[in-house]
């Protein structure tokens, strides 16, 4: 039995009951039930397979795109099943954000990235004032302000991360996943992605999957820790690092294996 | 003495294999030699019959039978007529196929039969292409298409650069890193949102040099549209898809097959006009192909 120490109180982001993800007839995700607190952070680590993207892409439906994957269980986003019959994807993904471990951003314009989100649904009349704010909250707006004109892939990888965030966070969602956003970044970079992590924690729900420990313990509230597709332990992150239940988790967080 | 050999000079055993590989490379040399010395020479003969007869009013005066006033206006507004069509109607379809076989077909036997279709098709010689153009554009088809006319024509070469400009488009879009489309999607984006707006104007590089090139070899074809009845000796430019049009290729035909050597001259002068059109063609497919080139 997993040891889960986390409990939303009722005021959770996101529950899961019972999910499981099946790859044809490899089994992925083997049945994981729990509970993302409201406007915490919340890291997701494992050795690499067992599993951390997948669930992750669970909570918005990224798995839909993935034609293989079957996804069992339920997904509780204010109580409302993501997986039921009537629950459109799209809507989905536009309230839970996502950030890809690989910057990808369009191959346009600064400004046509972060536009692009809010243009889906229609024309605000305030579009540049929603792109400054969603720069400035992914703390790019001062290094971008004067060449938002120019191509988003001339920017460094770690400006083109945090583009990618100010992109997810224009369309205003409530929840954003990260899957390993700081790992293909310099460490100098990666710093102020964290930094701009704690920040955002004070408006969003954050469900971050990391491999850097010392990235899980900085900057999560909780940590939960997955094997092969089990939920191994989920408690603070404080006691996942310092002294885990399961012996487990011990090996892992301590280096002794994966 | 010891018997050990210190020098690092070829052993007769490795002079043996060497020579061996030398044979093997000159063959191979020579085999590229064949065909692009053939190639060479053709031109150099067409060249050499021709050029003195690319006068200007070549470009302004119909076919005749007198050499020294023939011309190939009829059979160059032909071309363009047909190519025009032809253009305007297989890339909507081609895109669109592609479109639909890339996003939003599901992958399975349906699609695979699909797919294989495409692959065949664009192998079938294209005098199958004008049998049918014949029975269903010219014959069937005739209330729409005025019979023997432009428009059934350029139907017939559309069906022929299909199946390429499915794939050449197919590909191009495969190109489209799914990267993107994840971003897409991520925001909230529709297949359809995602489609007009992130995988079109990416591929679509790819996708027009694919067509050029497509359309490129249709310049050329001249059984499939000899099948349909495009005529050899007309005197007037088409006005309009249902008027009856000859082309470069069947004029070239013609012209070559005429006992007078005057007339053979006026033959190479119409395929240097044709290679001119067709080396453009190409020309503006490798430019767009480079002008956006990206690494992902
Ligand atoms: N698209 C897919 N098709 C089939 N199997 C997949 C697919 N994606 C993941 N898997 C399998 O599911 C399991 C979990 O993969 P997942 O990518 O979720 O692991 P991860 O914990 O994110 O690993 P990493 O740390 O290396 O990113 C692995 O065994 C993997 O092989
Ligand atoms: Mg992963």
């Amino acid at each position: 039995m997993p040891t889960i120490r986390v409990s939303a109180n009722g005021e959770a982001a996101l529950e899961t009951r019972d999910v499981r993800v099946r790859y044809g007839n490899n089994e992925a995700i083997k049945g994981i039930t729990m509970e993302i607190p409201r406007k915490r952070v919340v890291a997701l680590i494992g050795p690499s397979g067992c599993g951390k993207s997948t669930l992750l892409r669970c909570f918005n439906r990224m798995n839909d795109l993935v034609p293989s994957a079957a996804v069992t269980g339920e997904v509780l986003f204010h109580g409302e099943n993501l997986y039921a019959d009537h629950v459109d994807p799209v809507e989905v993904r536009r309230r839970i954000g996502m950030v890809f471990q690989k910057p990808n951003p369009f191959p346009k314009s600064i400004y046509d990235n972060v536009a692009f989100g809010p243009r889906l649904y229609g024309r605000p009349p305030d579009l540049d004032d929603i792109v400054e704010r969603s720069l400035r909250q992914a703390a790019l707006w001062d290094e971008v302000k004067d060449r938002m004109n120019d191509n988003a892939l001339g920017l460094s990888g770690g400006q083109q991360q945090r583009l990618c965030i100010a992109r997810a966070l224009a369309v205003t969602p409530e929840i954003l996943l990260m899957d390993e956003p700081a790992s293909a970044l310099d460490p100098i970079a990666s710093a102020k992605i964290e930094e701009l992590i704690q920040q955002l924690v004070e408006h969003y729900t954050i469900v971050i999957v990391t491999h850097n420990m010392q990235q899980a313990a900085r900057v999560s509230h909780y940590t939960a820790y997955l094997y092969i597709g089990e939920l191994i332990e989920y408690d603070d992150t404080n006691t996942i690092f310092t002294a885990p239940h399961e012996k487990h988790t011990e090996d892992y967080v301590t280096g002794r294996f994966g | 003495m010891s018997v050990e050999r210190h020098s690092l000079e070829a052993p007769p055993e490795l002079v043996a294999r060497r020579r061996r590989g030398k044979v093997f490379q000159y063959l191979c040399l020579s085999a590229t030699l064949v065909g692009v010395v053939t190639l060479v020479v053709l031109l150099a003969d067409v060249l050499i019959d021709g050029v003195a007869w690319l006068t200007p009013t070549f470009f302004t005066e119909f076919p005749s039978r007198i050499p020294a006033r023939a011309g190939i206006k009829s059979a160059l507004y032909g071309t363009v007529w047909l190519m025009g069509l032809c253009a305007l109607i297989s890339f909507p379809l081609g895109v669109a196929a592609a479109v639909w076989l890339e996003e939003y077909a599901k992958k399975g036997w349906l699609q695979t039969v699909i797919q294989t279709n495409i692959a065949n098709l664009a192998g079938v010689p294209s005098i199958v292409y004008g049998i049918l153009g014949l029975a269903v554009f010219v014959r069937w088809m005739v209330p729409f298409t005025g019979g023997r006319s432009v428009i059934s024509g350029a139907l017939t070469i559309s069906l022929l650069v299909l199946p390429i400009l499915i794939i050449a488009s197919q590909e191009a879009i495969r190109a489209v890193p799914g990267s993107i489309r994840e971003a897409s999607y991520g925001l909230g984006a529709t297949k359809w949102q995602t489609v007009r707006h992130h995988v079109l104007p990416n591929a679509m590089p790819g996708i027009l040099t694919g067509t050029i090139l497509a359309l490129s070899r249709a310049i050329g074809e001249t059984a499939p549209l000899i099948m349909i009845g495009a005529l050899t000796f007309i005197a007037f430019v088409p006005d309009g898809p249902r008027d009856q049009f000859t082309v470069l290729s069947i004029q070239i035909y013609n012209w070559a097959s005429r006992p007078q050597p005057e007339f053979q001259h006026l033959a190479a002068a119409a395929i240097i006009v044709l290679l001119m059109l067709l080396l453009s063609m190409n020309a503006l497919a490798i430019w767009l192909r480079n002008r956006h080139h990206r690494e992902w």
